[in-house]
């Protein structure tokens, strides 16, 4: 059985996490796909607003979805105001 | 230079002195002279640190929270319901390994409605990690909260600096209030290793796995363990540099007494009294005073005792369907190397007056031949 | 040890009378006071009770007091409740009273010694705190300064002016007024 009293001042006393978020591969937990229809979408925004993940991307007119880091979450396709996210089972995909 | 302060005032004062960083308050009875002062004295340019009027106590401790990771020395004060509705962050803090101070005035926890003393508030923030100090008098909390930072500070641990609803908090005596010039000798400023800083970025408090989770609690208990020594430690430099001297424990007049009152708080001080009042008597009666709760001094409490010793603890606190917590935590401290016996008795609850009389009743039951037998808990109050 | 058993109504300022006296005695640099407050029901008129330890040794003993060797009583009509209870036999009742007032109790409390410092008219006269409600405690602080001899009338004064919230040069007239006639009152007894 492992003892923790030898040198219990050694161990550390707090934890710091010093990685980037961005390590943190997200996207594998997804099991839905957003998808965007570029002929409906506005360009208004509201995606990325309430993206919880903030893997929303504004560089074009057409907002880009990072897949490395969707969940699959579904609240772009729920807030949409056009209903132009789709969204769409993995498997299919 | 001697001055005329209540206990509430001689904690804000001493936060002053400690050059505290970010003062963080809510009011509530009978702490709320402790905060205004700091308030009055930020209005008047006389207190430098930041000072913040949070909308609830549970929103100060997450400032403390807040402020301490960022590096600041840190002080609050709070009472009652308002401690019990900082809980949950109390435990953020001391898991956090910051080394707050927050004073705590004693008073009872309703159901029902009661604004006095009593330690069932303080008591009750037991297992949060905190360090727990005692007070007997308002000179005793100035020189604790000083004492506290320092101590803090060495073992990463954050420290509740306790005193006694009305009894201290709003009773007017003379306290020697040092220089700043003194204290800045005795108490360099706050040098933490990490702080949470925008040019090297790390995450604080985020999810860990259980033995990662153990390990961190392992080193708690190490820090809490060296507490023991660093309260000793800091207690002598602090007489060495103001001529007052504590330690964990403060014993009166101890050493030919086999029958012994266990205090806490102002009480204490009443307890020298009795003490006194039962010498006059010819009876060997000494008082020991409970200083710190958290670490509990076990160590020392051991060294103290000898064998065939009485110990008459009076709890103005109690835990139901266990007793007086300090009575329990002598018990355990005790068990099983010790062949001293301790009689638990309940009083005050509620802010009821613990005379020199009631103290002097207590030590006659505890020494009288009879009583060998220890009792669990004997529940008393003054007769007037 | 000296014990001191103040009583009065929310709104006269007993409190502030007792840390008033605290400050002075130390001041007057030759013993230490504890002053300790009562806190109830805080409410303008409720009885209030404050009490006040003396000594030159450390005071270690905290509680009420329960027996003490005088009363400070600053509202006279708080003569019908129990206030007496546990006044040493002998022990002296510094009372705000005109001296018919103060015969009429002498004689209702022979077991007492009672001395009367007019507060209620000097606190008049100054226009301390309103018509209704005269503000009498830092005559009474100037008359229990004296009769007790806690300390001279230059520290109390330094004190009253320090810690009144407003009209100190009025204040310091009151307890320097009652101080006066507090040692007149006594020196007579004497």
């Amino acid at each position: 059985m492992p003892l923790l009293d030898d040198d219990a001042r050694s161990l550390p006393r707090v934890i710091l996490s010093t990685r980037r978020m961005s390590e943190n591969k997200t996207g594998n937990w997804r099991t839905m796909r957003p998808v965007i229809d570029r002929h409906i979408c506005t360009g208004c925004q509201i995606c990325w607003k309430y993206c919880p993940e903030a893997c929303v991307k504004l560089t074009d007119k057409v907002p880009a979805i990072d897949m490395d880091f969707c969940k699959g979450c579904g609240i772009c396709v729920e807030e949409c105001p056009k209903r132009c996210v789709s969204f769409v089972p993995e498997a299919s995909v | 230079m001697k001055k005329v302060l209540m206990g509430n005032h001689a904690a804000a004062l001493a936060a002053k002195l400690a050059r505290v960083q970010v003062a963080v308050g809510y009011p509530i009875t009978p702490q709320t002279q402790a905060y205004e002062m700091l308030a009055e004295m930020k209005a008047k340019g006389e207190f430098p640190g930041e000072f913040i009027a949070a909308e609830s106590e549970h929103s100060v401790m997450a400032a403390i929270l807040g402020a301490a990771t960022a590096g600041a020395r840190t002080f609050t004060a709070t009472s009652s319901q308002g401690l019990a509705y900082m809980h949950e962050l109390l435990h953020w803090v001391a898991g956090s390994r910051l080394p707050a101070v927050m004073v705590d005035v004693n008073r009872a926890l309703a159901a029902p409605w009661n604004l006095w003393t009593d330690q069932s508030d303080s008591l009750s923030q037991r297992d949060t990690g905190w360090m727990q100090f005692y007070c007997s008098t308002n000179q005793e909390v100035l020189d604790t909260v000083l004492m506290s930072y320092k101590i803090a500070e060495r073992v990463m641990l954050p420290a509740m600096v306790v005193l006694d609803g009305f009894t201290l908090s709003h009773s007017y005596e003379p306290v020697d209030v040092p220089e700043q010039s003194e204290v800045d000798a005795f108490l360099p400023p706050y040098k933490p290793e990490v702080v949470l800083d925008y040019k090297n970025p790390v995450g604080f408090g985020a999810l860990v796995g259980p033995k990662e989770y153990l390990r961190l609690r392992r080193r708690m208990a190490a820090d809490m363990a060296e507490a023991e020594s660093v309260i000793e430690e800091v207690g002598r430099e602090f007489g060495a540099a103001f001529g007052r001297r504590y330690g964990q424990l403060d014993a009166y007049r101890c050493a030919d007494a086999r029958t012994i009152l266990v205090t806490s708080g102002a009480v204490g001080s009443t307890a020298r009294a009795a003490v006194d009042a039962l010498r006059e008597q010819g009876l060997k009666a000494g008082n020991l005073r409970m200083r710190s709760f958290r670490p509990f001094p076990a160590k020392a409490l051991r060294e103290f005792v000898r064998p065939g010793m009485r110990l008459a603890v009076v709890d103005r606190n109690y835990s139901p369907g266990a007793g007086g917590i300090w009575a329990q935590e002598i018990k355990a401290a005790l068990y099983p190397r010790s062949r001293a016996s301790v009689h638990g008795y309940v009083a005050g609850l509620g802010g009821g007056d613990i005379t020199v009389e009631l103290l002097q009743e207590v030590w006659k039951r505890v020494d009288s031949a009879n009583a060998s037998v220890p009792v669990a808990e004997t529940w008393v109050e003054d007769a007037r | 040890m000296f014990e001191i058993r103040f009583h009065g109504r929310g709104g006269q300022g007993t409190v502030l009378a007792v840390k008033i006296l605290a400050d002075a005695v130390l001041r007057q640099g030759e013993r230490i006071c504890l002053a300790i407050p009562e806190f109830g029901v805080e409410r303008r008129g409720a009885p209030v009770t404050a009490y006040a330890r003396i000594s030159d040794k450390p005071i270690l003993i905290r509680t009420r007091i329960y027996e003490p060797d005088a009363l400070v009583v600053l509202d006279p009509t708080l003569y019908s409740s129990d206030i007496l209870n546990g006044l040493k036999p002998g022990g002296s009742v510094l009372t705000n009273a005109e001296p018919e007032e103060l015969s009429a109790l002498a004689a209702k409390y022979p077991r007492f010694k009672f001395v009367g410092v007019p507060a209620l008219r000097i606190a008049r006269e100054l226009k301390l705190g309103s018509a209704s409600s005269p503000v009498v405690n830092t005559a009474m602080c100037g008359a229990a300064a004296a009769l007790f001899r806690l300390c001279g009338m230059e520290p109390l004064l330094e004190c009253v002016r320090e810690a009144v919230p407003g009209k100190a040069d009025a204040n310091c007239e009151a307890a320097r007024r009652a101080f006066d006639a507090a040692r007149e009152a006594q020196n007579a007894l004497a």
